[in-house]
C-alpha cells in the first residue's frame, strides 16, 4: 500500500456580506488532502511517513498564517475517503515501548498543531473517518460531514487499543462523557461506527452537508464561520454527572466482558475498554500537554501488549477472508441460475431465502409432504414480512424474493437446478438416498452440495454416479447472522464443483474457509471439544457452577451451557457422541447430557439484563449427580484442561490436513463461533499461554505474527 | 443556402398579440404565442481550459451541470423543486459522461424529486439555446410551469467530433464542403468570403474581448454568474472559483507572431478564436405567471427566438438569418435592441454580423464584458451564458428595452433569442393584469 500523502492547494474563500456571499474575497484557505494515490478501494492509512510530512506541511502553514497568506486552513481526504485510521500494519511492528510511545507523541505532535495555527481549521470529512482519520478531524476548530459517509468511529478498543492521537481527551469534550463511551467502548465491541443520520453527530461534527456539492457547500460554511457564525456546543458534563456516568459505564463494562484476568499473569486480559474508560476520566479538564502524555502512556502500554498483536492479526485475518486459502480459479465455477433445496425445514428455509435474496436466482425447497413444503414457505414469507416492516427490504424486492422462492413435493421439479443444497435430517442414509434421487433428475454438470455438520461428505458420495459434483457447504445457524460457511472438499471433489462452492458462498456475501472431509469439520469439532470438556468436568465432579465459569476469562460470546442451550441439548449430544465414535476419547461421554436431552430439563435461568450471560441453572447438578470433593476441578482447573484438550485436537487436525494453518483455524473460531480478536482467534492464545510449547514442543504460530516480537 | 430563404418569415400574431392594447387594459406584448416566459436566474461554472491538466481535467461532465442546478435552486428558495417541469441539459458529444439521457442523470443526481423528467438535447454550439427555446416553448404551451435549462462541454474529455462518423455522401455529393467540419477553416473562409472581413479587424477584436473581460472581472461583473466547483486533482482537491481561459494583458503586439492553425498564411489566429473549455451552465425559466405566483425573481422576459441555416462552410453567418427572423417575430428592427451578446466563436463571425446590421466593431452594445475568445466556450453550454450576462446588463440598465443573445452553430446554423428587460419602466408584466378569473366578469360589465 502506497504511504498517504499530504498534498496542498490554496482555495479562494467566499467573502460573507450581510445579506449575500460573494465567490471570493474572503481570503485564502489552504486546503490539505490526504492521499494515498491509489482508488476508493484502497483507503489511506496514516503512517508514521504520513504523520511527519502532516507535520512539516503544518508548520509550513502556521508560518503562511503568520504572514497572513492564508486566513484559514482545511484538511480533506481523496475522493471516497477522509482516512481509515493509523497504519496497523506499521503499529505492529513496534518492537520497543520506547517505540510505542514515540508513535503515540509523533501523532499528538502534528495534530496539536490543528488547533495552534493562528486560523481556524477546519475538517471536510468527505469519507471513511475511522480511528487516526476521525482524531485528525477532531483536532481540527470545526468539522464538516458528507451526508454518504458509510463510517466514523473509533474503533480503537476493538483491537486491544485506545484512541491515542487525541480521541481520548477531545471526544469526551465535545459530544460529553456518556456518547464519548458509547464512540470509544460500546459501538466497537458491537461493530457498529456511526453514520450522517445517526442522532448525536451533530457533537462530534458541526454540520452535515449534501455530498453533491459537499466540498464547495463545506468552504462556503467555513467562510460564514470566519465571518462569525455561532458554531453551538454542547456545555461540559459536570464532576458529578461525568462521575456517576463513569461508574455505570464500569459496571456495565464489567458485566458484560468480565475483568477478563489472564491466566498467565495478574494482568487484564481484555485490558483496552478499562483503560479507555480511565482514560476518559482522568484526561478530564487536564492541558492537552498532560491529557496527551496519559494518552501516549496507555497507548504505549497496550501497543506492548501480545493481546493488542493478537487483535491486529485476527483483523487481517477477518479482512482478509474474502480471499479464501486454498480455493480454486473462481473461473473454474459453474454459472449458477436455478438452487433446488432439500428439506423444507428451518436450516433449509434460511438457506432458500438467503439465497434468493442474495443470488437473486430461482429458488426450489422441496419436502416430502405438503405441509412441511408449506412451512418451509411461511418462514420465508415470515422473514421477507419481517425485514420490510423494519425497513430492510423494499415491497418491491420482498415481491421479488418471495416469487422466486417455490416449495414442491415432487423432486422432479429440481430439474433445471445448477446446485442443489441438501439440508434433510443428519442421517447417512437418508442423506445418501436423497443425493441419489437428485442425481436422476438433474444434469451431470450440476452440482450437489449437502449442509450436514458432522457426517461424511465422502461417504454421502459413494455410491453416486458423478461422486465428483459433491462438496460440502455448511452454514451456521442463524444463517443470515453468521459471516461464516465451511467449504467442505470431499475425496473425490473436483476443481469445478469446488470453484462453485466458493464462488457461491462468496455470492452469499459469507467468507469461506476451506476443510478436509473430517469429522465436525473446523468450528463444531472445536466447539464440541469444549463443550465435551466441560460436561467430562462435571461428570467428574466438578460443581456445573465452576464449569460454567471457567472460561469467563477468555472473553468467548457466552459460557458454555448458554451455548448448550442455544444450540439445543439434544444436537449437542448428538454431535458429541457422533465425534467420540469417529475420533476418540478426547470427546467425553456424558450420561449427564443424556438425561438432560431425555428429560428435557432446563439448562440456564434468564439473564440479569440484555446482554448479560446467562447462567446453568444450579438445580442441573442433579443431572450430573453430586459434586464430588475429590475429584472436582476449580476453575482454573477445568480451564487448563480444556486448554489442552483443544491445544491436542488442533495438533490433530493439522496433522490430518483438515486445515493447511493454524490461521485458517483462527478465522473460522472467529467468523463461525464469534471467538475473540483479544484471543487472535485460539492459536495465539495457545501459544501467549505456553499450551503448545509445552504439549507439542513447538508454537502454531512464529513469533511476532500475532504476538510481541 | 440563399439569404432570400429567410428573408420574409411568417409573421405570428393571434388576438392576444395584436400591437394594439386589448379591452382588458393590458399593453399587448410583441412576441411569439403563448404564455409569457420568463427567465429566472442562470449561473454557470468557472470556465476551465480544455487540457490534461485544466481546472477540470479530473471532473466529470455531468458533475459540473449538477453543481449548477444545485446552486440554482439554493439561489433561489421560492422556487419548488417538485414544480420543475422539465431539465433539458444539453451537450454536443452525447457519450462517456456527457452521455446517457443528461437531462434526466443531472436531474436525478441534483436530488430533485424522481417525478421530475428529464431529457438530452443537441444542437451542436446551440445546444443549451436550444435546451432554454425548447423547454420555453413547452411553457408557453402550457405543457409545464418551470423548467431548468443548460448545458455542458467537456472538451477535454470530448473532442468536437471525434466519435462522429460523416455521411461520405457529404462529400461524394458536395453537400457539403470539406471545410464545414473544421470550425477554424469556416472561419477562414469568412474571411475570404468578404474582403472587408480583414485579420486586423479581428485581431483588434480579439484584444478588446480580453480587455473588456479583464475590465469586467475587476468591477466585480464575473463572480456573480459563477458557481464554485470543488475540484479533484493529482495535487489533490481544489475549488473552481475563477475562469482560467482569459488571457489578460493580451496586446495586439504580442498577436502579430501567432500561427494561423487552419490555414497556412490564414487570419485566424488563437488570439481570434474562442479556446477549447470545459464548463457548463444551466437556468431557469418560467411562466411568467407562475414565477408571479411563486414570488420568484424575473430577470428577463423572453420575445422571440429564432433558427436558421445558412452554408456550412461560412457557418459563422448563421446568426445573420437567425436574427432576421427572430426580429421580425418580435416586431422589432435592430435599432430597439439596447443589448448583444454574440457568441465569439471566432472574432471574424462577429465582426460578419455587426457589419450586416451596421453596427460598429466597437459598439457598446456589443459584448461590454468580453465574450467567448476571453471566457471560453464549452460549446452545448454557451447559450445559457450569454443569456446570463445579459440578464447581469439588464438589471444594470433598465434604460435598456430588448437585448439579443446570438450564436453561430456548426454545420451552418444561427441562433437567436430576443429579450425584453423587466426593469425597463415600460415593461408590463403579466403579474400587474387581473387574475384570469376575476377578468371575465370585469369583461363582462363593460358594454
Amino acid at each position: 500500500m502506497s504511504t498517504t500523502r499530504i498534498l496542498v492547494r490554496d482555495v479562494d474563500l467566499p467573502l460573507v456580506e450581510p445579506g449575500r456571499t460573494r465567490l471570493r474575497g474572503g481570503g485564502r484557505m489552504a486546503l490539505l488532502t490526504l492521499d494515498n494515490g491509489e482508488d476508493h478501494r484502497r483507503p489511506s492509512v496514516i503512517s508514521p511517513e504520513t504523520i511527519a510530512e502532516l507535520h512539516e506541511v503544518l508548520l509550513a502553514q502556521r508560518e503562511r498564517a503568520g504572514r497572513g497568506e492564508i486566513q484559514a486552513l482545511g484538511v480533506t481526504g481523496k475522493p471516497y475517503c477522509f482516512a481509515a485510521g493509523a497504519d496497523l500494519k506499521r503499529v505492529a511492528e513496534v518492537r520497543t515501548r520506547e517505540q510505542a510511545l514515540a508513535l503515540g507523541r509523533d501523532g499528538h505532535a502534528a495534530y496539536r498543531l490543528l488547533g495552534e495555527l493562528g486560523v481556524p481549521s477546519f475538517a471536510f470529512v468527505n469519507g471513511i473517518a475511522l480511528g487516526g482519520g476521525l482524531e485528525l478531524a477532531l483536532a481540527c476548530d470545526y468539522r464538516t460531514l458528507s451526508g454518504d459517509v458509510p463510517a466514523v468511529g473509533l474503533p480503537e478498543t476493538s483491537l486491544g487499543l485506545v484512541p491515542g492521537w487525541g480521541g481520548s481527551t477531545l471526544l469526551p469534550r465535545l459530544v460529553g462523557v456518556e456518547a464519548a463511551i458509547d464512540i470509544i467502548v460500546d459501538r466497537p465491541a458491537a461493530n457498529r461506527p456511526m453514520r450522517p443520520h445517526d442522532a448525536g453527530i451533530l457533537d462530534v461534527v458541526d454540520r452535515v452537508l449534501d455530498p453533491a456539492d459537499f466540498l464547495a457547500s463545506s468552504i462556503e460554511w467555513a467562510g460564514h464561520v470566519l465571518a462569525g457564525q455561532e458554531v453551538p456546543r454542547r456545555a461540559p458534563d459536570g464532576e458529578e454527572e461525568a462521575a456517576t456516568i463513569l461508574a455505570a459505564a464500569r459496571a456495565r463494562v464489567e458485566a458484560v466482558w468480565g475483568h477478563t484476568v489472564s491466566p498467565r499473569e495478574d494482568g487484564d486480559s481484555r485490558p483496552a475498554q478499562h483503560r479507555a474508560l480511565d482514560l476518559i476520566e482522568r484526561t478530564r479538564g487536564l492541558d492537552l500537554t498532560r491529557a496527551y502524555a496519559l494518552e501516549d502512556e496507555v497507548l504505549a502500554d497496550l501497543i506492548m501488549t501480545d493481546e493488542m498483536r493478537s487483535s491486529v492479526y485476527a483483523f487481517n485475518l477477518v479482512t482478509g477472508a474474502k480471499r479464501p486459502q486454498g480455493a480454486p480459479d473462481a473461473a473454474l465455477a459453474r454459472k449458477v441460475s436455478r438452487v433446488g433445496i432439500v428439506g423444507a425445514g428451518l436450516m433449509a428455509a434460511q438457506i432458500a431465502l438467503l439465497v434468493a435474496r442474495r443470488l437473486r436466482v430461482p429458488v426450489v425447497m422441496r419436502d416430502i409432504d405438503d405441509e412441511r413444503a408449506a412451512a418451509g414457505l411461511g418462514f420465508v414469507a415470515a422473514e421477507v414480512d419481517r425485514s420490510v416492516h423494519r425497513g430492510r427490504l423494499t415491497r418491491d424486492a420482498a415481491e421479488r424474493v418471495l416469487a422466486s422462492v417455490t416449495a414442491t413435493t415432487d423432486l422432479a421439479d429440481l430439474a433445471g437446478c445448477d446446485l442443489v443444497i441438501e439440508a434433510v435430517t443428519e442421517r447417512l442414509d437418508l442423506k445418501k438416498r436423497v443425493f441419489a434421487e437428485v442425481e436422476e433428475v438433474v444434469d451431470a454438470e450440476a452440482v450437489l452440495a449437502t449442509n450436514t455438520s458432522a457426517l461424511s461428505v465422502t461417504a454421502m458420495a459413494a455410491d453416486l454416479r458423478h461422486p465428483e459434483r459433491v462438496v460440502g457447504l455448511h452454514f451456521f445457524n442463524p444463517v443470515a447472522a453468521m459471516p461464516l460457511v465451511e467449504v467442505i472438499r470431499a475425496e473425490r471433489t473436483d476443481e469445478a464443483s469446488l470453484a462453485t462452492a466458493y464462488a457461491v458462498t462468496k455470492a452469499l456475501g459469507k467468507s469461506a474457509v476451506g476443510s478436509a472431509d473430517r469429522p465436525g469439520f473446523v468450528v463444531n469439532r472445536l466447539l464440541v471439544l469444549l463443550l465435551g470438556r466441560i460436561v467430562g468436568a462435571v461428570e467428574r465432579g466438578t460443581p456445573v457452577g465452576v464449569a460454567d465459569r471457567a472460561l469467563d476469562v477468555l472473553g468467548l460470546p457466552m459460557p458454555p451451557f448458554q451455548l448448550f442451550d442455544l444450540v439445543g441439548p439434544a444436537v449437542g449430544l448428538h454431535v458429541l457422541q457422533s465425534l467420540r465414535a469417529e475420533l476418540g476419547e478426547a470427546f467425553p461421554a456424558s450420561p449427564g447430557l443424556e438425561r438432560i436431552v431425555a428429560e428435557r430439563l432446563p439448562i440456564v435461568g434468564e439473564a440479569a439484563a440484555p446482554g448479560l450471560p446467562r447462567r446453568v441453572l444450579p438445580e442441573l447438578q442433579e443431572a450430573f449427580g453430586p459434586v464430588d470433593a475429590e475429584t472436582a476441578l476449580d476453575e482454573a482447573g477445568v480451564r487448563d484442561d480444556v486448554l489442552t484438550a483443544l491445544t491436542l485436537e488442533i495438533d490433530r487436525m493439522l496433522a490430518e490436513g483438515v486445515v493447511a494453518t493454524p490461521s485458517a483455524i483462527d478465522t473460522a473460531m472467529i467468523l463461525g463461533a464469534g471467538w475473540p480478536f483479544h484471543l487472535g482467534g485460539i492459536t495465539p492464545y495457545l501459544d501467549r499461554l505456553g499450551y503448545s510449547e509445552r504439549l507439542l514442543g513447538r508454537r502454531f504460530l512464529p513469533e511476532g505474527v500475532a504476538s510481541l516480537p | 443556402m440563399p439569404s432570400s430563404a429567410v428573408s420574409s418569415p411568417p409573421t405570428v400574431a393571434g388576438p392576444e398579440l395584436s400591437a394594439e392594447p386589448t379591452r382588458r387594459g393590458r399593453r399587448a406584448r410583441r412576441g411569439m404565442l403563448g404564455r409569457p416566459v420568463v427567465l429566472v436566474d442562470g449561473v454557470r461554472t468557472p470556465f476551465g481550459r480544455a487540457r490534461e491538466d485544466g481546472l477540470y481535467a479530473s471532473t466529470r461532465a455531468d458533475d459540473l451541470v449538477v453543481a449548477c442546478v444545485r446552486e440554482l435552486l439554493r439561489r433561489t428558495e421560492a422556487l419548488p423543486p417538485e414544480r420543475i417541469g422539465e431539465v433539458a441539459i444539453a451537450a454536443t458529444t452525447q457519450s462517456g459522461d456527457q452521455g446517457l439521457t443528461l437531462g434526466r442523470t443531472v436531474a436525478l443526481l441534483s436530488g430533485l424529486p424522481e417525478d421530475v423528467p428529464g431529457y438530452a438535447i443537441d444542437r451542436m454550439c446551440a445546444g443549451a439555446l436550444t435546451a432554454l427555446t425548447q423547454t420555453a416553448s413547452q411553457i408557453a404551451v402550457g405543457a409545464i410551469d418551470l423548467a431548468v435549462a443548460g448545458g455542458v462541454e467537456h472538451m477535454g474529455r470530448h473532442t468536437l467530433g471525434a466519435d462522429a462518423d460523416p455521411n461520405p455522401r457529404f462529400l461524394a455529393e458536395r453537400i457539403v464542403d470539406a471545410d464545414a467540419l473544421v470550425m477554424g477553416a469556416t472561419a477562414e473562409n469568412l474571411h475570404d468570403h468578404d474582403p472587408r472581413l480583414t485579420k486586423e479587424r479581428a485581431d483588434a477584436f480579439g484584444v478588446a474581448s480580453q480587455q473588456r473581460y479583464a475590465a469586467a472581472l475587476a468591477a466585480g461583473r464575473i463572480d456573480e454568474d459563477l458557481v464554485p466547483v470543488g475540484v479533484w486533482s493529482p495535487q489533490g482537491w481544489g475549488l473552481a472559483t475563477a475562469d482560467e481561459p482569459p488571457r489578460p494583458g493580451t496586446t495586439l503586439e504580442a498577436l502579430a507572431g501567432l500561427r494561423t492553425p487552419f490555414r497556412p498564411g490564414g487570419r485566424v489566429t488563437a488570439a481570434t478564436s474562442s479556446p477549447l473549455t470545459d464548463g457548463a451552465t444551466a437556468c431557469v425559466l418560467a411562466a411568467e405567471e407562475t414565477a408571479a405566483e411563486l414570488g420568484l425573481p424575473v430577470r428577463m422576459r423572453l420575445v422571440s427566438y429564432a433558427f436558421a441555416g445558412v452554408d456550412p462552410r461560412v457557418m459563422g453567418l448563421g446568426p445573420v438569418p437567425a436574427t432576421h427572423r427572430a426580429l421580425d417575430l418580435a416586431g422589432l428592427t435592430m435599432a430597439d435592441i439596447g443589448a448583444i451578446e454574440v457568441n465569439e466563436a471566432f472574432a471574424v463571425q462577429v465582426l460578419a454580423f455587426l457589419d450586416a446590421f451596421g453596427i460598429d466593431d466597437d459598439d457598446p452594445r456589443v459584448n461590454p464584458d468580453g465574450g467567448a475568445i476571453a471566457m471560453g466556450h464549452p460549446l452545448a453550454a454557451s447559450g445559457v451564458r450569454l443569456a446570463i450576462q445579459l440578464a447581469r446588463r439588464f438589471a444594470a440598465d433598465p434604460s435598456i428595452r430588448y437585448g439579443l443573445t446570438t450564436m453561430c452553430v456548426g454545420l451552418g446554423q444561427g441562433a437567436t433569442v430576443v429579450w425584453e428587460n423587466p426593469h425597463h419602466p415600460e415593461y408590463a408584466s403579466v403579474a400587474a393584469v387581473p387574475s384570469t378569473a376575476s377578468a371575465p366578469s370585469a369583461e363582462e360589465a363593460q358594454p
